[in-house]
């Protein structure tokens, strides 16, 4: 199959915890460069979403095509080889990793590219600082920057943000999204899950917006009047 | 000086105490599992030792160089084929298959090598000495367990905090979900955490094969002295688990010097103290 610049496809996706069926049948396209917001009110199925890309839900059926390669049954370790990262729900640092070593162990599966603990370090100054910090130690925000960092030391191709903005400090948020450009602009995909909606549609160029487990809208930041997403976020 | 003796040869005695603990406290600390065949397994490196040293004639030192991969082998090949299945939520299962494990290790050796006791003979090294003070005499072969535990431990502790191999067992240790997320296949990652264990368990077994008789039942009791020497120490903590086996070598020694009958009591009865007055030992991690 010839590598078209249609990166992630997935069709048809259901995904189950046990009994428990989170998606019913979700399918996306995502192009190389493309940065979409994924919005829905909580239990929507986007964190799920995420985690069946990543291989993190294991139980699951339909298709996840990504550069052409069906990875659907693959684990997680070896999804993130392929070029998709994960920076989980809650930033989830290893805590007896220092700040260092969580971004070290994050570039473990060495691929090529333009991230490299210098990189991250010139993109987060604040981190180089605390290098040998026990990652808990560091406030909210700057642990978020060491789970993006660690993400970004994979040089995936896309790059999975899940709730990046839970629990920080408004101000915080800004300065972390106001980074987000510096890092898709070497051409990195990347989907946002996102609670603020303002936020979440000013970030990317396409939107998904999910409800109990299905697409409910999609398209366009501009091509939706407010109302029209509130009903898809609602389902009012 | 009688009583200083007993201290002395506790304390060189609880490096092997430490030896039998470090491999536990290391598999538990990587996956929670809590091997209830450990002891059987040290006994079992103990028979492969003396099959290799009676097969070949090699010094039972430096049958090490044979017994120590096969054991790691063996543990990798354990760890993938069985122990990593029962590895879950439940801490049941693992529990279950350990104990399978230890009947089956113990029978085995059983009908394999006979119910007679058997031990190594590493010639002079066992019967040298030097006196240290007028009265206290050091064994050449005490001293050289202990000089070992504390190697292997710095080793370990090394390996923990100074590798990759290390940081992949912190991270998988912290969040197996995660971990996977950084490209370790976790299932991988016990096995060589096993290996690891094993290759300790086969060092622990040489020496108990050297210092003592040994027969295919003798495994659960070494359980029970590693087990205690984590407790002691805290769990999770390497160098508490040396501080664990000297206690518990001093306690053993200072028994045996009031009568020969309280040696194992004594050992026992610290353990209960310690888990009476300071549960999580005397060094447990500090976060985690």
């Amino acid at each position: 199959m010839p590598l078209s610049d249609e990166w992630l496809k997935i069709e048809n996706l259901q995904s189950y915890y046990g009994d428990f069926q989170a998606l019913h049948g979700v399918s996306l396209t995502l192009k190389k460069g493309d940065v979409i917001s994924l919005i829905g009110s909580n239990g929507a199925g986007k964190s799920t979403l995420l985690k069946s890309i990543c291989g993190l839900v294991s139980q699951k059926t339909g298709s996840i095509t990504w550069k052409g390669e069906d990875i659907l049954k693959f684990p997680a370790s070896e999804i993130v080889k392929r070029g998709i990262a994960l920076v989980p729900e809650g930033r989830r640092l290893f805590p007896s990793l220092s700040v260092e070593e969580n971004l070290v162990l994050g570039g473990q599966v060495a691929r090529p590219g333009p991230w490299s603990l210098s990189s991250v370090y010139g993109l987060f100054p604040i981190l180089s600082e605390k290098k040998t910090a026990p990652s808990t130690s560091l406030s909210g925000g700057q642990q978020q920057m060491v789970a993006i960092g660690r993400a970004l030391m994979s040089n995936p191709d896309l790059i999975l943000l899940d709730e990046l903005s839970l629990g920080l400090a408004p101000i915080v948020i800004k300065d972390i999204y106001e980074l987000l450009p510096r890092i898709t602009a070497s051409g990195m995909s990347a989907i946002l899950v996102e609670q603020d909606v303002t936020r979440a549609l000013g970030a990317a160029s396409h939107f998904i917006c999910m409800q109990e487990g299905r697409v409910s809208l999609e398209g366009t930041p501009m091509g939706f009047t407010r109302d029209q997403i509130s009903a898809a976020y609602f389902g009012t | 000086m009688d009583w200083l003796n007993a201290i002395v040869q506790g304390i060189l005695v609880g490096g092997l105490y430490a030896m039998f603990a470090a491999g536990l406290s290391l598999i538990f600390g990587v996956m929670r599992l809590v091997n209830i065949a450990h002891g059987d397994l040290i006994i079992l490196a103990s028979y492969l030792a003396w099959a290799i040293v009676h097969a070949t004639g090699l010094h039972p030192l430096a049958s090490l160089i044979i017994v120590v991969p096969l054991m790691a082998g063996f543990g990798y090949a354990l760890q993938r084929g069985i122990l990593n299945r029962t590895l879950g939520k439940d801490i049941l299962p693992p529990l279950l298959v350990t104990f399978g494990l230890s009947v089956i290790l113990q029978n085995g050796l059983l009908e394999y090598f006979t119910a007679d006791s058997r031990k190594l003979d590493a010639g002079f090294l066992e019967t040298s000495s030097f006196p240290l003070l007028p009265g206290i005499n050091i064994g050449v072969l005490p001293l050289l367990m202990f000089v070992s535990a504390v190697a292997i431990i710095a080793g370990l502790q090394f390996l923990f905090y100074r590798t990759s191999l290390g940081r992949a067992f912190r991270a998988t240790s912290d969040d197996t979900e995660i971990a996977q997320l950084m490209g370790l296949d976790n299932k991988k990652v016990y096995a060589w955490a096993m290996a690891l264990c094993l290759a300790v368990v086969a060092i622990a077994g040489v020496f108990l094969a050297i210092r003592s008789n040994f027969d295919p039942f003798m495994g659960p009791g070494r359980l029970i002295f590693g087990f205690e020497a984590v407790i002691i120490g805290g769990l999770g903590n390497l160098w508490g688990t040396l501080v664990g086996g000297v206690i518990l070598g001093v306690a053993q020694g200072l028994g045996a010097q009031v009568d020969p009958g309280y040696q194992l009591l004594a050992g026992h009865v610290t353990f209960l103290l310690v888990l009476a007055f300071r549960p999580t030992g005397l060094y447990p991690r500090v976060s985690g």
